[in-house]
C-alpha cells in the first residue's frame, strides 16, 4: 500500500519521530511504523494534529529527521504552527505528509495542500505512484534538512491507498541528531526575525524552482505540437491513455512545487496548445498560464480552467482518456453499451449492528420526541446517524464544531433545546475547549460524549483515553469523566448507551435542567468488542408485523417483509436495542450489556 | 496482465482477497498493482479493490470494460459493477443477497440480467459456503471458484499457499475448506 511504501520510506531515510493523527486516506502511514518497530525510532498518535506538527517541530530543531502525517483537513488544525515554523526553521529534516482526498471519498473538502504549500511558501512533492512515494520521502527529507525548513509530501488517496510492486532499497546513513543548540533569538519568532526570514523564505523557493527542473521526478518526454500535462495518479491515468493513441505528444511530468520552471519553459517552446490533468486545483495549469504569460508565448493551456476537465471530484482512467482523445482529435473508446440495469439499492455507509451510537441516539430521540430540538453533530461514524431512519444529525462542520456551534445556535433561538453529539477521539481532539467556552460563557446545551474506547472511523485507533500506545504499550487512561467534572458544568451523568431505559432516563433529566449539562454514554465500539454469545432472535408466532424494530432503529441486522422482521444471525452482535421497540415482546435473546 | 475487480460491501472481506490475490501472484514473480476502498464506504457501503497483474499497468483503477474478471460477493454489487467487464469476460458470483433498506428489484431480476449480459458467468452458492464455513469465508470461496475456472494467472494451490503464510493455523484449515469448497462449485462450460 502507498501509505506503507512511505512509511518504509521514512525508515529508510532514518527518521527517527513519527507523529500523527489519523485521518483517512493517511493513517495507515503511522500504523506500519508502529508496526515495523524498528530500534531507535519513536512513534506516537498525537491528540490532534497541530499537536502532531509540534512534537514533530521540537525534534527537528533538536537536529533529528522527523515525519508528521495527517489528512488535508488536519493541515487546517496544524496550519498555525507549520506557518511560523517556516519563519522559524529546522536544523534537522522534517516532513510534513498530508494526503489529500480528490472525490471527496471520506473528508469534508477537497482542498489542495499543494495550494497550501505555495500559500505557506513551502516546497511540496506530490507521488504519482507508491514506489515514486516510497524514493520521495528521503528526497524530501534531505531537501528539508538542506533549506533548513519543513517540507509537505503531498500524497493523494489513489496513491495512499493503492499498492504497486516496490523494491526495498538499503538504509541511508542515519546521521546522529546534534541535540538542541540555545541561540540566543534564533528559536523565538519575534517580528524582526520573521522580516528577515521572510526575505530568506522568498530566495529559498526562487532557488527550488530551479533546483526542482532538474529533479528526476519532473520530467520532459516525447515530441509533436501539442503537450500534455500532468502530475499525481493523473500522471499514471495519462501514462495508460497513451497506449491507445496514434498522436505524438509532448509530456510534462510535474512532481514539486515550486514549479519546475526552467523544465515548464522547455516544455512550453513551439507548442500550440496543451491539456493539464490534474486533481483538486489547477495548480499546474496556472503556473503554466503564468509561464506563458510571463515569457510571451502564444500556447493554449487547457484543463479544469478552460472547463476541458470538470471543476471537482477525482479523475479517473476512462475520463483523463477521452479527455486526451478529444483535445487530439481522436475517436473516443466507447465503452459496451448496456441497457436497462435492475433497479439496485442504494448502499450508503450505515452504522453497524450493535453499534453504541445507534442507542445513544435512540434514547435521545426517543427523549426529546416532540420538542424543538437541534442535534449538532461531530466528525466520526456517528455523523452517520443523519441517515435515516435516525435522522439525529442537523449540523456537522469539523472536528470539534458541534459543541461550539450548538451555543452559538442557541444564542440565536433559546426556546431549542440544543444537543451536542461528539465522540470520545473527536473530544480530545478539539471537543475539550469548546465545552471549557460552554461552561464560561454559561451556554445552555445538553452535551453528549460517545464514548466508545476507540477512534472508530478510521479503523480503529487508540486515543488518551483507551490506555494504550500506537506500539500497543500501556499508557495512562486521560478518564474523560473526570476531566469534565473538573470543568464543572451544572450537571455530569454517566450511562451505559446500551442500557436504553437509564440512558432515556438520563436524557429526561437533563432535558429539565439548565446551564451545561453533560451525558457520558459508554459503550465499546463493535469491532473491539465482538460478542460470541446468544444473539437476538424473533419469535415468529409472536410477531405482529408492525416492523417497527427495523423501521425505528434501521439495524442492518434487521429486515421485515411486510408480514415478519426476522434477523441476520450472522450480522446480530446481541446488543438487544431492538427489544425496545417492539411492542409485543418478540424479540429473544442478547443483552449481553444488561 | 490480468485485470481483475473485486466487487462487494464493506466487511465482507474484499480487502483481504485482494491481498490474498496479490500474496499469490507476487509468489509467481508477477508484478502487482491496484487499489481498494478504506474509510467511510467500509461501514457497509459498496466497496470495490482493483487488482492488476502481470507486466504494463500503469494506473491503480482498471478502466470501465477492461476488466477480465470480476469477483462479485454479492449479486447487485455484481450488476454495479457490471460495466468494467471486458465484452468477453468471465464473472464469479455469490447469489446470497445482502439485505438493504429502500427500493430494488429481486434477487432474482439482478441474477438474469446478469446471466443475460455476461458471456461467463460462474455462481456460487453463497448461502452454503456462509452455513458451511461462516458469511466470512465467502471471499476465499469465490477466489477458489474464480481460480478453478482458470481466470486468475495463479491456481487453487498457489492461493492455498498464500492464506497458510496470513493465517494462523486454525482460521488456514478453515479458510482452505471454503477454497476448495469454492472450487469444486465450478460449473462446465
Amino acid at each position: 500500500m502507498g501509505n506503507e511504501a512511505i512509511a518504509l520510506g521514512a525508515l529508510r531515510a532514518g527518521v527517527t519521530l513519527a507523529a500523527g493523527y489519523p485521518g483517512t486516506p493517511s493513517s495507515e502511514i503511522l500504523e506500519t511504523l508502529a508496526r515495523e518497530k524498528p530500534a531507535g525510532v519513536y512513534v506516537e498518535w498525537s491528540v490532534n494534529e497541530k499537536s502532531a506538527l509540534e512534537v514533530g517541530a521540537g525534534a527537528a530543531i533538536a537536529g533529528a529527521r522527523a515525519l508528521v502525517t495527517m489528512k488535508q483537513v488536519g493541515l487546517n488544525v496544524a496550519s498555525d504552527p507549520l506557518m511560523s515554523l517556516n519563519y522559524l526553521g529546522v536544523t534537522g529534516g522534517l516532513v510534513v505528509a498530508v494526503a489529500d482526498d480528490p472525490g471527496p471519498i471520506s473528508s469534508q473538502t477537497e482542498q489542495d495542500t499543494r495550494h497550501f504549500g505555495l500559500f505557506a511558501g513551502l516546497p511540496v512533492f506530490d507521488p504519482a505512484s507508491p514506489e515514486e512515494a516510497y524514493l520521495m520521502v528521503a528526497d524530501a527529507l534531505a531537501c528539508s534538512e538542506k533549506i533548513g525548513r519543513p517540507v509537505i509530501l503531498r500524497p493523494t488517496t489513489r496513491v495512499c491507498h493503492s499498492y504497486a510492486t516496490v523494491t526495498l532499497l538499503d538504509s541511508l546513513p542515519r546521521p546522529q541528531p546534534r541535540g538542541f543548540r540555545k541561540d540566543g533569538g534564533r528559536w523565538v519568532i519575534f517580528p524582526r526575525l520573521a522580516y528577515a526570514n521572510h526575505l530568506k523564505i522568498n530566495q529559498s523557493q526562487a532557488a527550488l524552482a530551479d533546483d526542482f527542473s532538474s529533479y528526476p521526478a519532473n520530467r520532459l518526454s516525447g515530441r509533436g505540437r501539442l503537450g500534455l500535462a500532468a502530475g499525481g495518479v493523473s500522471w499514471s491515468y495519462l501514462s495508460e491513455a497513451l497506449k491507445d493513441l496514434k498522436t505524438d505528444c509532448r509530456l510534462l511530468k510535474v512532481a514539486t512545487l515550486p514549479f519546475p520552471a526552467r523544465l515548464g519553459l522547455d516544455f512550453l517552446q513551439g507548442l500550440e496548445a496543451v491539456l493539464v490533468l490534474e486533481e483538486l486545483d489547477p495548480v499546474i495549469e496556472r503556473e503554466l498560464i503564468y509561464l506563458c504569460g510571463r515569457h510571451n508565448l502564444k500556447v493554449e493551456i487547457r484543463g479544469r480552467l478552460s472547463h476541458d476537465r470538470p471543476g471537482a471530484g477525482e479523475n479517473t482512467p476512462a475520463g483523463v482518456r477521452e479527455s486526451v482523445r478529444a483535445f487530439l482529435g481522436e475517436p473516443p473508446i466507447m465503452a459496451r453499451p448496456l441497457t436497462d440495469p435492475p433497479l439496485l439499492p442504494a448502499r450508503p455507509p450505515v452504522l453497524c449492528p450493535g453499534c453504541p451510537h445507534r442507542a445513544s441516539f435512540l434514547a435521545v430521540k426517543e427523549a426529546a420526541r416532540g420538542r424543538k430540538a437541534v442535534f449538532s453533530g461531530d466528525i466520526g461514524c456517528y455523523t452517520l446517524g443523519n441517515a435515516p431512519p435516525l435522522d439525529m444529525v442537523d449540523t456537522c462542520l469539523c472536528m470539534g464544531a458541534g459543541l461550539t456551534m450548538a451555543q452559538g445556535l442557541h444564542r440565536v433561538e433559546p426556546d431549542a433545546l440544543n444537543f451536542a453529539f461528539i465522540g470520545d477521539s473527536t473530544f480530545f481532539h478539539t471537543g475539550l475547549p469548546g465545552l471549557i467556552n460552554a461552561v464560561h460563557n454559561q451556554a445552555e446545551i445538553i452535551v453528549a460524549v460517545l464514548d466508545n474506547s476507540t477512534t472508530a472511523m478510521t479503523g480503529g485507533q487508540p486515543h488518551p483515553g483507551v490506555g494504550r500506545a500506537i506500539t500497543g504499550e500501556t499508557r495512562p487512561k486521560v478518564d474523560i469523566f473526570q476531566l469534565i467534572s473538573a470543568l464543572g458544568p451544572a450537571d455530569l451523568q454517566r450511562v451505559s448507551a446500551f442500557d436504553f431505559e437509564a440512558a432515556r432516563t438520563a436524557v429526561v433529566r437533563a432535558m429539565a435542567g439548565r446551564g451545561v449539562r453533560v451525558i457520558l454514554f459508554e459503550g465499546e465500539c463493535v469491532s473491539l468488542a465482538r460478542t460470541s454469545g446468544p444473539v437476538c432472535a424473533v419469535e415468529g408466532e409472536q410477531c405482529l408485523g408492525c416492523g417497527l424494530c427495523a423501521e425505528k432503529t434501521g439495524c442492518p441486522a434487521l429486515s421485515f417483509n411486510g408480514e415478519l422482521a426476522a434477523i441476520d444471525q450472522s450480522a446480530c452482535t446481541g446488543c438487544g436495542l431492538c427489544r425496545f421497540f417492539c411492542p409485543a415482546g418478540a424479540i429473544t435473546g442478547g443483552g449481553h450489556h444488561d | 496482465m490480468t485485470d481483475c475487480l473485486i466487487a462487494g460491501l464493506g466487511g465482507q472481506g474484499t480487502i483481504l482477497a485482494s491481498r490474498l490475490l496479490g500474496a499469490a501472484a507476487l509468489s509467481l514473480g508477477l508484478e502487482v498493482r491496484g487499489s481498494e476502498t478504506i474509510g467511510m464506504a467500509q461501514r457497509g457501503g459498496s466497496v470495490v479493490s482493483h487488482v492488476r497483474l502481470g507486466p504494463g499497468a500503469e494506473s491503480p483503477l482498471i478502466a470501465p470494460g477492461r476488466a477480465e474478471v470480476i469477483l462479485a460477493f454479492e449479486p447487485g454489487e455484481a450488476v454495479r459493477a457490471l460495466p468494467f467487464l471486458k465484452p468477453d469476460g468471465w464473472m464469479i458470483v455469490s447469489d446470497r443477497e445482502i439485505k438493504s433498506f429502500g427500493p430494488s428489484d429481486s434477487v432474482a431480476a439482478w441474477l438474469g440480467y446478469l446471466r443475460a449480459n455476461v458471456p461467463h458467468l460462474q455462481v456460487l452458492d453463497g448461502r452454503k459456503i456462509a452455513q458451511n464455513f461462516g458469511p466470512r469465508c465467502l471471499n476465499v470461496a469465490i477466489l477458489g471458484l474464480a481460480a478453478a475456472c482458470g481466470t486468475l494467472p495463479c491456481s487453487v494451490a498457489d492461493l492455498q499457499k498464500a492464506l497458510e503464510a496470513k493465517f494462523e493455523p486454525r482460521l488456514a484449515g478453515l479458510n482452505k475448506q471454503a477454497l476448495q469448497a469454492g472450487a469444486e462449485m465450478a460449473q462446465g462450460g
